[in-house]
């Protein structure tokens, strides 16, 4: 679903150059949670964003659903991020004027779709994440974890394929941290490929294949998980 | 963990058999932690010779078929134990934090690649962990409790590894000033002195 090939983002130049990732290759399948692991400064989120395609690579190629962002139009580009890939910030980025429902309902309604059916899967969505009563309220009337939760029924509404996350539990407890990643892995359950950039080990242990950036590297990552029986089997 | 108290605890609901005894005292820990039925039987004898617990009189043998009850003792030494924090004073050996303080003497040895064996190593138990969690969906509240214990445990010795990741690049990059010599009880106890 998502294929970056020796992307490389290099900043500035001369003696103020800052060499942000280095030839780093990365394959997410469909159906798959992949978190990116490493210190602030270690270019995990500049990986997000050159893989939402809200940044370029310098050099490097990044493939959405098996297109190479560098041969696609603007408008093809602003459509595959309306269309296909759902994000999540660390600080929420929901609009103050709109409330929960419009918020979720928003992408589709500027990707075309009416507005009533555009509500309605807002509506689906929020209900999902046990926001229905929350549907018409404001975004400084939720409380922390009912914003995330907000965000992800946006990240998620619609017929999105890949979801891009930074920090998503930001400074949520660890109780609400985790109703978020169980709803990132359903979605993935549900076939959604999810990039999660984190410095936190308890959200990256949600993930499928955690993968370790340094200094712009991936300099490792995690074998495929054996099942929890290899715990549970243990007599302490 | 305390067999023993667990056991008091158990038997404060009110008199049972051992055999339950130990099904309770399994579900009670999220089936983190197996018990033998010997282990059970061996600990409430200990429990009755200290007057914490007794049996039926009428019934010698060390059977399923024998019932314990707690007495006013046991209660008092059950709630007693609940409110005494552990020993946490002295740090443990720890012997990762060994590892990496002996990585740091090896002429030629990448302390970040030593490093980063251990950080995969911790993530990997962490995801097995966080497999549990997610597939009891927190319908098992002792479950949940025993697995987020472990996950902040291992989220800890992640977290000392990136400081010590970050310390360790520092440091060669400006190198430190000389130790100070009134700390070598610390350095001690701490198992800086390898």
């Amino acid at each position: 679903m998502l294929e970056l090939r020796r992307v490389s983002k290099v900043y500035g130049q001369g003696a103020a150059v800052v060499h942000a990732l280095g030839e780093v290759s990365l394959e997410v399948d469909a159906g798959t949670m992949v978190a990116v692991m490493g210190p602030s400064g270690s270019g995990k989120s500049t990986l997000l964003t050159i893989a939402g395609s809200l940044e370029e690579p310098t050099s490097g190629q990044v493939l959405v659903a098996g297109q190479d962002l560098a041969t696609m139009s603007r408008n093809d580009k602003a459509q595959l991020r309306r269309q296909s890939i759902g994000y999540v910030f660390q600080d929420f980025n929901l609009l103050p004027g709109l409330t929960a429902a419009e918020n979720v309902a928003l992408p589709l309604e500027l990707d075309g779709v009416g507005a009533r059916k555009a509500r309605e899967a807002g509506l689906r969505a929020l209900t999902d994440l046990g926001l229905a009563d929350r549907a018409s309220n404001y975004p400084d009337q939720l409380s922390g974890g009912e914003r995330q939760r907000v965000a992800i029924a946006r990240a998620v509404v619609g017929d999105r394929h890949l979801l891009l996350a930074d920090e998503p539990s930001g400074a949520l407890d660890s109780v609400n941290s985790d109703a978020v990643m169980r709803m990132i892995h359903a979605a993935c359950r549900q076939g959604v490929a999810a990039v999660v950039v984190t410095h936190d080990a308890q959200l990256a242990s949600w993930a499928d294949r955690v993968v370790f950036i340094r200094d712009g590297r991936i300099v490792d990552q995690t074998a495929p998980a054996p099942g929890p029986e290899s715990l549970l089997g243990q007599d302490r | 963990m305390s067999v023993r108290h667990a056991l008091l605890a158990l038997l404060s609901e009110g008199p049972k058999y051992g055999l339950r005894l130990r099904e309770e005292f399994e579900a009670g820990t999220g089936e983190v932690w197996p018990l033998n039925i010997g282990q059970v039987y061996t600990t409430l004898q200990r429990l009755e010779r200290d007057g914490l617990v007794e049996s039926d009189d009428d019934d010698e043998r060390d059977s399923p078929q024998k019932r314990f009850r707690i007495t006013a003792d046991g209660s008092r030494e059950l709630a007693d134990w609940l409110r005494t924090p552990p020993d946490m004073s002295s740090p443990p050996r720890d012997e990762l934090v060994i590892k990496v303080l002996v990585a740091l003497l090896v002429p030629g040895t990448d302390v970040h690649e030593v490093i980063q064996a251990h950080r995969r190593y911790v993530v990997e138990l962490m995801q097995q962990w966080t497999r549990i969690k997610e597939a009891d969906a927190g319908r098992d509240l002792a479950l949940g409790l025993a697995v987020d214990a472990e996950l902040f445990r291992l989220d800890a010795v992640v977290r000392w590894l990136d400081a010590a990741d970050g310390r360790i690049k520092r440091a060669a990059a400006e190198p430190p000033a000389p130790a100070r010599d009134d700390l070598p009880k610390l350095r001690r106890k701490t198992g800086a002195t390898p």
